[in-house]
């Protein structure tokens, strides 16, 4: 397993602007900001999705373009802003294209790591069951147990809460937790600054494709870098670990 | 994953057609019993009439059902058909022009002007999708290219020598497999086998892309490698089946919905099973119209198909929108 993720005065022009990071396996790694700041451009590129204008991303100690696509896919599982479905099959069929890097969803190796992986996402009771018959929170369940049964060492997912209520939102931080807690490095790009607050180990702030704050989300989500950041006055209440953020 | 149903479904097709492929043999205008084969002419009429018509529907057929599967699978559409790409109507260019030279005369020389015309259409799909390897480009290229060799067709015709030379072309354009030897079966056979390998091998990408563009590249899947694959696969298939029996079209679009319900619906498992499905209904679909009774002649395959294919496409589209009312 590789247990960096870094780039090195990373830039794509109008998007990002010379970012050197080292994100480590192991942690929630929150990335946020406001709209425009290159928040998914940035995950696309550690995802080796998209290639630098100029600097590098690496995965471990290897340039993430000189890796070929399917090692980086064994080790690298992403889930997309909007995942779509094209086909109606079902939650198992689904799942087991996490296996197409390894070929071999039709081993009992294979067929091992998805059932483990709809267990870790306890949808063994809808394994059966076509996806459109699953509701937001069951579908976001199974596409992002669709990501667990590659077995990757990291999981980068855009904007993974985005049409789930809040029950769902916070089980699903809770998984990537323990991911996180098994080992293996995940980055995620948020939109709510108190689930980065509750639930992230560090957080990057960008603005304009520049890392404006980057540490302990009681640092880099501080009063005054909202306030610079997003233009807009607020105070964080509770306690650490269930804060919530009061605007205006 | 459920493979072992699709081995199953697998078996009950090849069973079909073994039972299918004889039947087809003994039916048509001369009735042959197998029973009584004092029959005049029964090992001629058998041997090199409808044995090599009957191998040309398997193949034809088993391309046609295969390349839609694929289709479907790499557009993500259950609408998609292997026409999408322009390479048809290239092939059917390249057809129409060798009956306007006249060279189809020769036997030998429609099938080559056919292929030429798929291969052309391929080449230009490729020089013009080629870099942006995005399926909407990719897709609409393939639309104008079916619009440009359409139009050059109609030219073709509107210019044509005399009234019988564009009667012939019409007639060929409809789609048939009758009074076809070994000869084509040579020419298609060997063409469609390579197109359908070369489609099997997109198999895991296609399942990848259920998961979308971006999802299936992260799986490890280069856009441009399955892209190649696409044209490689299709321009075989749908070109030497075009080549041999004309334009045949309805197969490749409605086999694949008759088949994805049975299988798992992942697109790499339908491609086998579409395949010979395909194979099937163009062998039944071709024997019924050698039994038909019909006033001047029998009925057109490519008639026939899409006699069948239109209302199927259109209860299709009424379930479409009842699924999404």
């Amino acid at each position: 397993m590789s247990t960096t993720l870094s780039t090195v005065g990373l830039s794509i022009r109008d998007r990002l602007d010379d970012l050197t990071l080292t994100i480590h396996g192991g942690e929630v790694t929150a990335i946020c900001g406001p709209n425009g700041a290159g928040k998914s451009t940035l995950l696309t590129c550690l995802a080796g999705l998209q290639d630098p204008d100029i600097g590098i991303a690496a995965l471990g100690t290897r340039v993430m373009h000189e890796i070929p696509a399917r090692q980086r896919a064994q080790c690298i599982g992403y889930l997309p802003q909007s995942p779509e479905v094209a086909w109606d099959v079902t939650v198992e069929v689904l799942v087991g294209l996490g296996r197409l890097p390894w070929h071999d969803a039709a081993t009992s190796q294979g067929a091992a790591t998805i059932d483990a992986a709809i267990a870790t996402m306890d949808l063994e009771a809808l394994r059966k069951r076509p996806v459109s018959r699953l509701s937001g929170g069951e579908r976001a369940r199974a596409l992002m147990a669709r990501v667990l049964s590659t077995g990757p060492a990291w999981i980068l997912a855009d904007e993974p809460l985005a049409n789930l209520d809040l029950g769902h939102a916070i089980a699903l931080m809770r998984r990537l937790r323990e991911q996180a807690n098994h080992g293996r490095g995940v980055v995620l790009v948020l939109h709510d600054l108190a689930t980065a607050m509750n639930y992230a180990d560090r957080v990057i702030v960008l603005d304009r494709g520049r890392v404006v704050a980057d540490g302990e989300p009681c640092h880099a989500l501080s009063e005054a870098v909202i306030r610079q950041t997003w233009d807009c006055p607020a105070r964080w209440l509770g306690e650490p670990g269930s804060r919530a953020l009061a605007l205006g | 994953m459920n493979w072992a149903s699709n081995r199953r479904l697998i078996a009950i097709l090849i069973v079909l057609l073994a039972l299918a492929v004889p039947l087809s043999l003994l039916a048509g205008r001369v009735w042959i019993d197998p029973l009584a084969p004092e029959t005049r002419n029964a090992a001629v009429i058998v041997l090199q009439l409808r044995l090599p018509r009957a191998m040309l529907a398997l193949v034809v057929g088993a391309g046609l059902g295969g390349a839609g599967a694929a289709m479907q699978g790499y557009l993500r559409n259950p609408l998609a058909d292997p026409g999408l790409f322009g390479i048809a109507p290239g092939a059917a260019l390249g057809a129409v022009l060798s009956f306007w030279t006249g060279y189809a005369a020769s036997a030998w020389l429609l099938p080559v002007f056919a292929l030429a015309g798929a291969g052309g259409a391929m080449a230009l799909l490729a020089l013009i999708a080629g870099r942006e390897a995005g399926v909407a480009l990719f897709t609409m290229t393939g639309l104008m290219i079916s619009s440009l060799a359409g139009s050059l067709t109609s030219l073709a015709l509107s210019l044509s020598p005399n009234p019988f030379a564009m009667s012939e072309i019409v007639t060929w354009l409809m789609g048939a497999l009758a009074d076809r030897s070994w000869r084509e079966v040579a020419v298609a056979a060997p063409l469609t086998l390579a197109g359908l390998a070369v489609l099997l091998a997109t198999g895991r990408g296609l399942d990848a892309l259920t998961l979308g563009e971006t999802a299936a590249r992260l799986l490890g899947f280069e856009p441009r490698r399955q892209q190649v694959l696409m044209i490689v696969g299709i321009g075989l298939t749908v070109g030497a089946s075009v080549a041999v029996a004309g334009v045949i079209g309805f197969v490749g679009l409605m086999v694949p919905h008759l088949v994805r319900p049975l299988t798992d619906r992942r697109p790499g498992s339908l491609l086998v099973p579409s395949a010979l499905a395909g194979a099937l209904l163009v062998l039944v679909a071709d024997a019924g119209c050698r039994v038909l009774p019909l006033a001047g002649g029998e009925l057109r395959l490519g008639v026939a198909l899409a006699l069948i294919g239109a209302p199927f496409f259109l209860v299709l589209l009424l379930r479409m929108r009842r699924g999404l009312a």
